[in-house]
């Protein structure tokens, strides 16, 4: 297919084959470079596999119909993730710059793609930084028995627990009012809350540390952050499987509900689901796979990555249901228990006439005998299935679920370290990519002036993301965290993805990429990978783009608040948005978006301004 | 008297779950173990009203029910027929509550005064907060990492400019012999004994 648009100029911006090889042998270029190739291949599984593959791919697989969620899922990473994948890894290996550089070496008209690359990046540091330091809250506390989550504080004469603890869970009110300090809603700001800004402080300068040099600290680091999460995650799927309940979550889990296929929600949510999940139009894939040698081979790294991150998706998966299945049986053991407590008081029958196995026939034949005596006393129905499916998504199913899980385990202190180590690695190693991604497009524009060594420019941005960040202590902070989580991490993701394709098929030229493919690694892409690369990757992410921005338009802006004041206490209660949240949701969402066309649009006046003159 | 012990104003509720205390080596309730209670709670009473001798004839039980549970009242040792307030009882009661519990091997949660809230033990609460203990330890270590690094690579970049002055001058020393540079001679530069390989190799 010639459908090609005209691009002036490209062969004097980008190097030729001849030029590559020749950059190759002689090692002119000062690039930095991988130590080896299980450097870079941890450092992109390490950025692939993040947070979201623990609490947010559980957590769709078993609202969408369990063991059938993954038929979507798998198609759709076939079709969608890897096509893209290899995509951005070619494009760096052959170009060899940061996001920044290649588009602009594309098309100069383009740079603005690089540029909300950084954007988007950027936006989604500062948040997910945040939800880091929260992580080193719970793992600096970690290291006392008995933890500080199991315990609530008492009222002034000592004869019970603080409301807002006795009504909810000493978890959640470890989590709202100890750690966060939550006000009541998102325009609330209230202050500072000190504890964040240490935790915020050392996550920064962990960061700084481990990418003070680019690749040559954070290649090293990797070595740790990318290969201890799997370890854990082993331990802890021994430790899950030995705890009483735990087959009841994996069945959950893996149950199939084949009807969710017809469902379309479920293939939006995979699709975006594998999107997010590569770290896709980030720009840190195209910078890292331009450190390798010209002709690595690319199509087998996009291919193992894919493999992976499917693996480790469901891997993640098995061990966190395998934890609520264990807690869910324990919170219905409880629920039981106190049902015969409540009933044995009542009726002043003695201790042991009804335990858990004669409960339901004992239950029946009091109601009958007594029903209004029944009905006074308000006796709450355990649900099994209610426990198994209640709150275990996002932060919810880190900071309340799991900690709430790891105090049953014998032994807790040393479960709650390991399970939040695992949760910083997971975390760090997302964000060496994403800086990576930030920091290469800032040196590419100038920003920095050129002799500032790498150490320099990391620092600075550092300081200056650790001050915005403040934003985030406070009391509000978490509202925030969401605000940015659903609106920086998701529709400029999926604009940026889009363009992208269609300005290496169409501007960049098919034929011309796949010349350089078989330039690097020896063979031409097969029939597979023109076909989604032209027509159905595009597609599919379009689709995905369309549906979501018709869905938000619809829906009213509300947000979920932890309020003691309100009626749902303990549940979370829906408060719509302020209005003043449009301008924040635009800067967000659209400013990123935009950049595309406004650059484009700001260069065409500018050159035409020069050609007048 | 048995209308005066339920539920009027004098009386309390008593409720005790000794197999979920003591599961396997719970011990049978029987009247003997009825007479230790009114005993304790006739010490109870003496301990706190200092002076009364309260006895175990003050302290009547009554409405015993399989669940183990009862009501009991207590009456004055000076005139049998005058009932104790509640709020005497009570304060008494919580006064010496470990001793009551220790006396049947249970706890607050088990040996149940019903209206009487247990005052409850505060969390445990070490007094340098061991998270700051653990930041302080991280961020000494991420600190000293990063002078380590920068250290490392100011002396590198020197290491490097010194290196380069030193090639400099031995590039400016091969034109000079005996102090006099090429240049100042007006000679040319014969290419041919150069060491640049721009020629075709042999």
């Amino acid at each position: 297919m010639k459908l090609v648009l005209p691009n002036p100029g490209l062969d004097q911006r980008i190097p030729n084959h001849e030029d590559l090889d020749r950059m190759e042998k002689e090692e002119v270029d000062d690039r930095p470079k991988w130590d080896n190739k299980a450097q870079y291949i941890l450092t992109c599984v390490g950025f692939c596999i993040g947070l979201g593959n623990v609490w947010r791919f559980p957590y769709l697989c078993q609202s969408h119909g369990g063991g059938a969620f993954l038929i979507p899922f798998l198609i759709l990473l076939v079709l969608e993730g890897m096509p893209l994948l290899l995509m951005e890894f070619a494009i760096g290996q052959r170009i060899r710059k940061g996001s920044v550089g290649v588009w602009r070496a594309i098309n100069p008209y383009l740079t603005g793609i690089g540029i909300a690359s950084m954007l988007v990046s950027y936006l989604i540091t500062l948040y997910y930084n945040t939800i880091i330091a929260w992580i080193m809250w719970y793992l600096f506390n970690s290291f006392q028995d008995p933890l500080p989550w199991t315990q609530c504080p008492l009222n002034e004469n000592r004869t019970g627990y603080v409301p807002e603890c006795q009504q909810s869970s000493t978890m959640d009110y470890y989590f709202y009012r100890v750690t966060l300090n939550s006000s009541a809603s998102i325009a609330d700001s209230g202050g500072l809350h000190w504890p964040i800004i240490l935790c915020l402080l050392a996550a920064w300068t962990v960061i700084c540390i481990c990418c003070i040099r680019g690749i040559s600290t954070s290649g090293k680091a990797v070595y740790v952050t990318a290969i201890l999460p799997y370890i854990v995650l082993a331990i802890f799927l021994i430790r899950g499987l030995t705890l009483r309940g735990s087959l009841s979550g994996i069945k959950f889990l893996f149950t199939p509900d084949l009807n969710e296929l017809i469902n379309p929600a479920t293939w939006l949510d995979a699709g975006a689901q594998v999107f997010y999940s590569f770290g896709l139009a980030w720009g840190g894939l195209i910078s890292f796979s331009s450190y390798n040698s010209v002709h690595n081979n690319c199509m087998q790294d996009a291919v193992i990555l894919s493999a992976v991150t499917a693996v480790t998706s469901v891997y993640a998966a098995a061990v966190t249901y395998t934890i609520i299945g264990f807690r869910a049986t324990e919170k219905y053991d409880a629920c039981i228990s106190e049902n015969i407590r409540t009933l044995l008081n009542t009726f002043e029958l003695p201790e042991g006439n009804i335990t858990t196995s004669n409960y339901d026939e004992a239950f029946n034949r009091l109601n009958s005998s007594h029903p209004d005596t029944i009905l006074q006393l308000d006796i709450e129905i355990c649900n099994m299935h209610k426990l198994l499916s209640e709150g275990v998504e996002g932060t919810g199913l880190a900071f309340i679920v799991f900690t709430e899980a790891i105090t049953k385990m014998p032994g807790s202190p040393a479960w709650a370290v390991l399970f939040f180590a695992m949760l910083l690695c997971l975390g760090l190693s997302t964000l060496f990519g994403s800086m990576e991604g930030v920091v290469v497009p800032l040196k590419d524009l100038g920003v920095f002036p050129k002799k500032w060594p790498h150490e320099a420019v990391m620092g600075i941005t550092c300081i200056v993301s650790f001050i915005l960040t403040l934003l985030f202590a406070l009391q509000s902070g978490i509202y925030w965290v969401t605000l940015f989580d659903d609106f920086a991490g998701s529709v400029p993701l999926l604009a940026i993805g889009l363009v992208e394709m269609i300005a290496v098929v169409y501007i960049y030229g098919a034929d011309r990429f796949n010349e350089d493919i078989r330039f690097m690694i020896g063979r031409k892409p097969n029939i597979f990978w023109q076909v989604t690369w032209r027509v159905i990757s595009p597609l599919i992410i379009l689709v995905i783009l369309v549906f979501y921005l018709v869905t938000q338009a619809q829906e009213e802006l509300t947000h979920l608040v932890w309020d003691p004041d309100s009626e749902e206490f303990p549940s979370l209660s829906s408060v719509p948005y302020p209005s003043w949240i449009n301008i924040i949701i635009f800067l967000l969402a659209g400013v990123p978006s935009l950049t595309i066309p406004v650059y484009a649009l700001c260069r065409l006046i500018f050159v035409s301004c020069k050609k007048t003159r | 008297m048995s209308r005066l012990c339920v539920g009027s104003s004098h009386a309390y509720k008593v409720r005790i779950s000794i197999k979920t205390a003591l599961g396997n080596q719970a011990y049978v309730w029987n009247d003997n173990e009825m007479y230790l209670f009114r005993a304790a709670m006739a010490f109870a009473l003496r301990s706190y009203h200092n002076g009364q001798e309260f006895n175990v004839s003050n302290i009547m039980v009554c409405n015993e029910t399989p669940r183990v549970s009862f009501w009991f009242v207590v009456s004055s040792p000076e005139n049998s027929s005058v009932l104790l307030k509640k709020g005497d009882v009570e304060n008494a009661i919580r006064k010496s509550r470990n001793r009551i519990n220790g006396a049947f091997l249970l706890t607050d949660q088990t040996l149940e005064f019903i209206d009487i809230p247990p005052t409850l033990a505060a969390p445990v609460m070490p007094v340098t907060p061991p998270w700051l203990i653990v930041f302080g330890v991280v961020m000494g270590a991420v600190g000293a990492g990063i002078i380590f690094l920068l250290v490392s690579s100011l002396v590198q970049s020197k290491r490097k400019k010194n290196k380069k002055t030193l090639d400099e001058d031995r590039e400016d020393m091969r034109g000079i012999e005996n102090g006099l540079g090429c240049d100042n001679l007006g000679g040319v530069y014969n290419t041919t004994f150069s060491d640049g390989d721009k020629f075709t190799p042999m």
